[in-house]
């Protein structure tokens, strides 16, 4: 059993990472503090959730969310998607493993996963609308968010969600606030059975080591950890006992990273927009320069007066 | 009356007054739309939010700006798209550039309505205006969800960022194209009071619109 975070003291504790701390701000120039904090990570043990949901319940109770009742289609998924209220969602995948015949139910905890190279702060448009803190937290910050949604455009997991009730974006904040003075995720800390562990991110990883040849011993050869290089790891990472396939879990993406377009969009185009659009308009001075003033002379008056003759 | 007029006599009606209305429409709401995209095209710009009241302000009101301007050069577009077809006299013009940008026009055709470059400007408003109009839509929660009510199509996440670079790509464009229209009506002397009054001197035409003049006067019997 991975030891438990205890109880928070009911003393006032000062935050442990502030607007000092940050790594990265959206469409800003920063400069980050020369010493990091230590990075925290969320672990999900797919194999040990037994769907309970309880991740779901604590995560709503604790953002003071409500989620609308909605209707059942024949699967466990409810809601059936992220959404603005729901930052967290099992997935419920069935299986049948074609090695073995069985029959085996992936359910996998979806949310943020609080990338180290996160497209969403790339792609967002607004001053500090999307921060990275030092430890890896990647948070929203309502104020500053405009409801463009380009941060969906810019994550490779489709995980925030525009409010249908302010226009603003949501997502997972890996509980920031909690994290804050010490406590782990809400999500965490309701979980039945430590499927969910949080810790900085190389105790979840020796953690995880030791999950892993637990299942490897018990015939899930190809079981690993989740935790992408191509968006340079996450924050929230899973063992999954297919790590292989990880697109067997609901369709998480086999190898996540920024899509070029956001790159592209982001990048270049950005660049060469400036460029022509200012050389497009040094172009007009110079040429009024060279050129001067295209002007009407006396004798085009002479000639139109001449063709319209006593018409005007 | 302006320097420019050198005591013209002959006047001749350019644009009616529906056809101006319609002009300053579009006009208006594309300097709208240039600056609020421009705050949302790099952070360098977003102080521009201000003048719309915000970043949430200028996120909902762009794509209504894009309504407007687009419903209203459709009106230019319909209005105009007969003067602006090809015709071979556009090739001879292009061909000496030269001196249309030395401003030497007795080496060029006579001209009618419009010039090659003029009808190069509309038209490539047109195609680029249809693209934003479409990856526009794209990019806007409201008007993706009318699509989906109206044609059940839902793009991909990956078309989306197509939308999102093709967007930005256009505006470019458009923007790079309205300098050279602002430009041209700034270098072409004479050239304003056909936007604002309607009217141009004899003098202009005879020297710009030269075709364009003859038929003017033909008509007027």
């Amino acid at each position: 059993m991975f030891p438990v975070i205890p109880n928070p003291t009911t003393d006032k504790v000062a935050a442990k990472f502030t607007d000092k701390d940050l790594l990265r701000r959206s469409a800003s120039t920063i400069q980050a503090p020369a010493q990091r904090q230590p990075e925290v990570a969320k672990l999900i043990d797919v194999s040990k959730c037994i769907g309970c949901k309880a991740c779901q319940v604590a995560c709503l109770e604790w953002n003071d969310l409500r989620e609308d009742v909605g209707v059942n289609t024949g699967v466990y998924d409810n809601p059936h998607d992220l959404t603005a209220n729901s930052w967290t969602l099992m997935r419920f995948t069935e299986w049948e493993n074609p090695q073995t015949g069985n029959l085996e139910w992936l359910i996998r905890k979806d949310g943020c996963m609080h990338c180290e190279d996160p497209g969403c702060l790339k792609a967002c448009p607004s001053p500090g609308a999307i921060v990275q803190y030092t430890n890896g937290i990647v948070d929203f910050v309502k104020d500053n968010c405009i409801g463009c949604g380009y941060c969906v455009k810019g994550c490779p997991f489709n995980i925030p969600r525009i409010s249908k009730a302010d226009n603003k974006a949501y997502k997972c904040t890996l509980c920031s606030d909690r994290v804050a003075v010490g406590q782990g995720p809400a999500c965490q800390k309701a979980c039945p059975t430590q499927a969910i562990v949080f810790g900085t991110k190389d105790e979840m990883t020796k953690w995880a080591d030791k999950r892993i040849a637990d299942l490897k011993s018990r015939g899930f050869d190809k079981a690993g950890l989740y935790n992408p290089p191509g968006v340079s790891g996450t924050h929230v990472m899973y063992v999954l006992h297919h790590a292989d396939k990880p697109s067997l879990y609901a369709g998480l993406p086999d190898n996540p990273r920024i899509s070029p377009i956001v790159e592209m969009w982001k990048g270049m185009s950005k660049y060469a927009g400036m460029a022509i659009v200012g050389l497009s308009a040094v172009a007009g001075v110079v040429h009024y320069l060279f050129a001067g003033p295209n002007r009407v002379s006396a004798e085009d008056e002479e000639n139109a007066e001449k063709l319209a003759g006593g018409k005007s | 009356m302006s320097e420019a007029d050198h005591g013209a006599r002959v006047r001749v009606r350019r644009y009616s007054g529906t056809a101006r209305l319609n002009h300053w429409v579009v006009a208006i709401t594309f300097v709208g739309l240039m600056l609020s995209g421009m705050a949302l095209f790099h952070p360098s710009f977003f102080g521009l939010t201000a003048l719309f009241g915000g970043g949430q302000m200028t996120r909902w009101l762009h794509p209504w700006m894009g309504v407007v301007l687009s419903v209203a050069f459709l009106g230019l577009f319909l209005r105009f798209f007969w003067q602006n077809l090809p015709e071979g006299t556009d090739f001879v013009w292009l061909a000496r550039i030269r001196h249309v940008l030395s401003g030497k026009e007795e080496y060029l055709p006579e001209v009618g309505k419009y010039n090659a470059g003029q009808k190069f400007v509309f038209w490539s408003q047109f195609v680029l205006i249809s693209v934003m109009l479409v990856t526009g839509i794209g990019l806007w929660d409201q008007g993706l969800a009318w699509v989906a009510q109206t044609f059940g199509f839902v793009p991909t996440m990956d078309q989306r960022r197509w939308a999102a670079l093709l967007h930005g790509s256009a505006a470019i464009l458009a923007v790079t194209i309205w300098i050279i229209h602002v430009y041209a009506a700034i270098w072409v002397r004479g050239t304003m009071s056909a936007m604002i009054s309607g009217m141009v001197t004899g003098g202009w035409g005879w020297r710009h619109h030269r075709k364009w003049l003859r038929k003017e006067v033909g008509n007027r019997g």
